[in-house]
């Protein structure tokens, strides 16, 4: 057989940007473009669908200088920090000791709690919010019978209706749904730890504790960073449990308002009583969002960065 | 295999913390499909325990004369076309990025990659500018496009690195026998891929199916719902119907949880291997 130059195709050919259109123009179309021209959108205002008049900073300015929206937009972004931080706090808590306690030791039924752990963030946010809801009113849901029941009526409280307890409850509810990834994830590192160094470990006479602090803390830690960012991703975009729980305004008070219904009032739903949004107005709040997610991704990849190689090996899990 | 660490034990602190988490997940659950078959009063006294008369009615209202059951068919039609769009699209540009051996395909793959950062709700006002003057606003048809371009950086960065992974000698035969670039594609590409299609197709199934918010600022012409935008109109329209908006809310979750509890290993690894590399 004829060493032939290697069939017919022209790897070099212009002809391969065939099979990279369609992706490349639907990407661009509805992802790219409207990203970027959101952000142009910023420096615009005008009445419904019309932005044509050109403002400068004056949308930004406004979400600053004191005024009614900027009142509001604080506040929600004030909020979205402490959703932020419970889910830190909470979620990523538990997240580290569910994976912990699933790791390492076979034992049985460790499949299925596995499975029930992940259940929630299968589900809708606003499925979710919905049944959290039935639980939590104040009059007849299971959780104040059950407080009522075991004797702790006085905590009995109307739980999404009180401006003090509402945000957290919320928090907790999210935190609720997507406990499941931080353990996955953090699961993910620790079984990548081989079984070799923990026998070695045993050998020596390490205790169950010992092992946690020395081995598998040190090695999860870099997971931190990417579950951290995630959280941070995900709570900063929030909407849909919010909407479910509390409404678009953020009840009670504007108590739960959040970067995401903030948003969806001053760009898309209009505020309350007019009922006319404000695109220009909402696209700056949209790119301050971009803004403030990119900085603190940086920030984070920053705090990491001396431990990003130790990840890339196990970066991609395959099926 | 089997350490000092890997022996089984009976039941330990990790049964005991493990089991009430579990219940903590389960009861929200189970609270909402109890009390989806119990009347109105029977729920109000009892939200806890089965049913001790059961209500059908919730489930009846949901088939008879409600809108739920086109809400459901619309969220299907959503979901699938877009999950077939973006794995067909995704594994094209893949294949294409890794095969075209000039330094262009890098940067365009690059470009793809720079969106995993970029959520697309921040596009959200222009695309609604824009849906509205494609005359795509008030259908179903206007979330596809953004489900689909919202899950190219996922899919390019997973077929990418799969379709890489792949030895030359899988295509070397074919390429001398003349083949063309389609016929490798999709006659030896399109098989391997498959798990990585898996992978792309469940980590954009669970946010699709479950998405409110662009049907939410999309979509209110009242047959052109998806299901969860129907399900917030759930509180306005039965407000005393617990067993209904129960009903709706249980039916809502049976696709995905049904997938899920049948695969549950490979709906953990794609979703969790999805968000590490978003």
């Amino acid at each position: 057989m004829q060493s032939a130059p290697a069939g017919r195709i022209r790897w070099y050919g212009a002809g391969w940007m065939l099979y990279i259109l369609p992706a490349l123009l639907v990407y661009i179309v509805f992802m790219v473009f409207p990203v970027v021209n959101s952000m142009r959108l910023s420096f615009y205002t005008g009445s419904g669908y019309q932005l044509t008049n050109y403002v400068g900073f004056d949308n930004f300015v406004k979400l600053f200088n004191g005024s009614e929206a900027s009142i509001r937009f604080l506040n929600a972004f004030k909020n979205t920090w402490i959703f932020f931080a419970i889910h830190m706090l909470v979620q990523n808590s538990l997240g580290l000791l569910f994976a912990l306690l699933l790791s390492g030791r076979v034992f049985r039924g460790r499949g299925i709690f596995r499975t029930i752990i992940f259940i929630p963030a299968t589900l809708s946010p606003l499925v979710t919010g919905y049944v959290w809801q039935l639980i939590l009113n104040p009059n007849w849901g299971a959780l104040n019978k059950l407080l009522t029941g075991i004797g702790l009526g006085s905590l009995a409280l109307p739980w999404l209706g009180n401006t003090n307890t509402a945000l957290p409850v919320v928090s907790l509810v999210s935190s609720w749904q997507w406990v499941g990834l931080p353990t996955m994830m953090f699961l993910a590192g620790l079984d990548r730890i081989s079984a070799e160094l923990f026998e070695a470990a045993e050998i020596d006479g390490a205790t169950h504790w010992q092992l946690v602090a020395r081995i598998k803390l040190p090695l999860i830690l870099p997971i931190v960073g990417i579950v951290s960012i995630l959280t941070f991703v995900g709570n900063f975009n929030a909407f849909d449990g919010i909407y479910a729980l509390e409404g678009a305004d953020g009840q009670p008070l504007y108590s739960t308002d959040v970067m995401g219904t903030f948003f969806y009032r001053t760009g898309i739903a209009g505020q309350h009583p007019a009922g006319i949004p404000d695109m220009g107005l909402g696209a700056a709040v949209a790119t301050l969002t971009f803004i403030v997610l990119i900085a603190g991704i940086l920030v984070a990849r920053r705090l990491t960065q001396a431990r990003d190689e130790s990840l890339s090996g196990g970066r991609i899990v395959r099926p | 295999m089997k350490s000092l660490s890997m022996r089984k034990r009976g039941f330990g602190v990790e049964h005991i913390i493990l089991t009430l988490w579990a219940l903590v997940v389960l009861f929200p659950l189970w609270t909402m499909v109890v009390n989806s078959f119990k009347f109105k009063n029977d729920i109000i006294l009892d939200p806890f325990w089965l049913p001790h008369r059961v209500n059908y009615g919730g489930y009846l209202a949901v088939f008879k004369d409600s809108p739920f059951p086109l809400y459901f068919l619309n969220s299907m039609i959503v979901t699938v076309l877009s999950l077939f769009l973006i794995m067909l699209f995704g594994s094209l540009a893949a294949y294409g990025c890794v095969r075209w051996r000039i330094r262009v395909s890098r940067w365009i793959y690059l470009f793809f990659i720079a969106g995993l950062t970029v959520p697309i709700k921040i596009g959200s006002i222009n695309l609604l500018l824009m849906m509205r003057n494609l005359h795509l606003l008030d259908t179903y048809w206007s979330v596809i496009p953004v489900y689909v371009a919202g899950g190219m950086p996922i899919a390019l960065l997973t077929l990418f690195e799969f379709i890489r992974s792949i030895p030359q000698e899988f295509t070397e035969a074919a390429v001398m026998d003349g083949a063309g670039s389609w016929r490798i594609f999709s006659s030896i590409i399109l098989h391997l891929v498959r798990p990585a299609l898996a992978t792309v197709a469940i980590f954009n199934l669970v946010p699709v199916w479950n998405d409110l918010w662009f049907p939410l600022i999309f979509i209110r012409q009242d047959a052109q719902r998806t299901l969860m935008l129907g399900v917030t109109r759930l509180w306005g329209q039965y407000y005393t119907d617990w067993a209904k908006i129960l009903a709706v809310l249980s039916l809502s979750c049976v696709p995905v949880l049904i997938l899920y509890l049948s695969m549950a290993k490979q709906f953990i690894s794609s979703l969790t291997a999805g968000a590490i590399k978003g």
